[in-house]
């Protein structure tokens, strides 16, 4: 549905966007993930239609977005970034703007409308002036703007920036109803967001592709990936406690004082699950346990990892 | 790409732009602004009527000089308006190919240039009750004043699309109308006359908008008047078309 082919821009010296390559599938939701500055939007940009890359392209439901941009476009759907809209327009007049220059007219126009429009439920601020809206709905109306012609590729530019918890939920809700039908990418550095809705993640750096997988591969990656934690009620024997860390398996074991002591992390070497024989031995050793949790990892640690570069020569 | 979805796409663009201009005061500002000034001008200072003559000469004489910043004051939001908003990307991400977006405002802001030009017609209504008046010269000087605000809004288009600064796209939109007006003029020609022989002194005569107008005006509307102001308009559209093509991203 929508292949990237070694997408690469440059602004003057700067390299914006390295040799970027992916492909997404229908049904698949990626996640777009990495910090400020490191090409998202760029890539996005360019996969778009709106920048000319310095060097590859960008097939759409077939047609390439440097040699057939129109067709190319048509079965897009675009939210960019801030999502901008004419702000003297209504949402009524604005997606009739939109839905007139993606070429449709009368009924299946007015039908198409309203069904953008139920889905971002923005009826009730039909025939406002979109300036005098608020930041939620303004971002709803460009969603509505990018769905109005049930695009088979959306490309949303941090949908949900700016928005608060509910209408967060909201919007993810609407991404997740659709996923079945489209080939979806997201922008985000909302992490969270990628747990919430994403199928497949990709981070980027410094222009470069540093990681790519499911979330949970992506999470599995983390150091503290099927870490045991411990909170217990004393403070277990010395040379107990340095048994704990011999087990097959275990990397070591870490102290955590701000669980409020005792308390202890052990963790696995190359992420082995090591929860059944760390189990077994606190029991033998009759540790009184408060809590014992086994840790799923992070994404904001591999996040960090992988795009300040601890981990990037890795990837 | 039909020719059909060509005139679709330049058609919406078009009537979203127009309905854009009266969507904001913007649009009664200017026309109000502009049958003022037109007015005061050839009651004024043109001495409309203790020329005791019927006809709109006193009228028409001054709107190259009241185009020369009416126009850029119309131009001069196209295209900084929309890269400063961002909504540029939207623009160019839907499926329209530049020079349809170019054309649609383009014509949109002459469009509302010829209602501003159309709503003087009570001057010449006034000459038609208190003369006699020889309404060819008039009707001429019609369509040679809204084609000269034709040139002066692709000028004011291509210069929009430089810049993100409407008052920079403005000022410098003012100033290339101004090279263009004056370019007709004794004080300008006189000075190259000095040194320049005279057939490259009749070029640059000839690039003048204010000598084409004033031919139309007399009432003799001639092929190669036409080709000028028709030309104007579509080097800089086309420029503009290259501009955004460069520029729209940054």
């Amino acid at each position: 549905m929508l292949q990237v082919q070694s997408l690469t821009k440059r602004f003057g010296p700067i390299l914006a966007v390295d040799d970027v390559s992916f492909t997404v599938a229908k049904g698949e939701v990626l996640g777009f993930l990495g910090p400020n500055g490191a090409g998202k939007s760029t890539t996005m940009k360019m996969v778009t239609g709106f920048l000319s890359p310095t060097a590859g392209t960008a097939i759409v439901c077939g047609h390439d977005i440097q040699k057939s941009p129109i067709e190319a476009k048509r079965c897009i759907g675009y939210l960019p970034e801030g999502a901008p809209l004419y702000p003297d327009m209504t949402p009524q007049s604005f997606l009739g703007f939109t839905a007139a220059i993606r070429g449709m007219t009368g009924s299946d126009r007015a039908s198409a409308i309203s069904r953008a429009m139920a889905l971002t439920e923005l009826q009730q601020v039909a025939s406002q002036p979109i300036e005098t809206l608020s930041k939620g709905f303004k971002r709803r109306v460009g969603l509505a703007q990018a769905l109005v012609h049930d695009p088979e590729v959306l490309v949303l530019d941090e949908p949900t920036d700016g928005l608060d918890p509910n209408q967060k939920h909201q919007v993810r809700q609407i991404i997740h109803e659709m996923a079945a039908e489209k080939t979806i990418i997201i922008s985000t550095h909302i992490l969270e967001e990628v747990d919430a809705v994403c199928s497949r993640a990709l981070i980027i750096a410094k222009g470069r592709i540093v990681a790519d997988g499911t979330p949970a591969e992506l999470t599995a990656r983390s150091p503290i990936h099927n870490a045991v934690t411990l909170r217990l009620r004393k403070t277990p024997p010395a040379g107990e406690l340095k048994a704990l860390g011999q087990i097959a398996g275990v990397a070591s074991v870490e102290s955590l004082s701000e669980l409020g002591a005792p308390a202890y992390r052990v963790i696995p070497a190359d992420g082995t699950p090591i929860l059944q024989p760390v189990s077994k031995y606190v029991s033998d050793k009759n540790w009184e346990i408060e809590e014992i949790h086994l840790e799923k990892g992070h994404l904001d640690d591999v996040f960090r990892r992988v795009t300040t570069g601890t981990e990037a020569a890795a990837a | 790409m039909s020719a059909s979805t060509d005139i679709r796409s330049v058609r919406v663009i078009f009537t979203r732009e127009l309905t854009g201009y009266f969507s904001t005061p913007v649009a009664y500002v200017f026309l109000i602004v502009f049958l003022a000034l037109a007015g005061a001008m050839a009651f004024y200072i043109g001495n409309f009527f203790s020329r005791n003559q019927a006809d709109l000469d006193a009228f028409f004489v001054f709107h190259p000089w009241l185009y020369l910043f009416l126009m850029p004051a119309i131009a001069m939001r196209l295209w900084a308006e929309e890269r400063k908003s961002g909504t540029v990307e939207l623009l160019f991400t839907l499926p329209v190919a530049t020079w349809h977006a170019v054309l649609g405002k383009f014509f949109a802001a002459w469009v509302f240039a010829g209602i501003a030009l159309a709503l003087t017609f009570p001057i010449w209504i006034s000459i038609n009750i208190l003369g006699d008046p020889d309404n060819g010269p008039v009707v001429a000087g019609y369509i040679g004043s809204f084609l000269m605000a034709g040139a002066y809004l692709a000028i004011g288009s291509c210069i929009s699309a430089t810049t993100k600064n409407q008052i920079i796209a403005f000022v410098l939109a003012a100033v290339l109308c101004f090279l263009f007006t004056l370019g007709g003029t004794n004080m300008v020609l006189g000075f190259f006359q000095s040194f320049l022989p005279q057939s490259l002194v009749e070029l640059i005569g000839s690039f003048s908008v204010l000598n084409h107008f004033t031919e139309i005006r007399k009432g003799v509307i001639d092929l190669t008047d036409l080709i000028y102001f028709f030309s104007v308009m579509g080097v800089f559209l086309f420029a503009t078309v290259l501009v955004l093509d460069l520029k729209k991203g940054q």
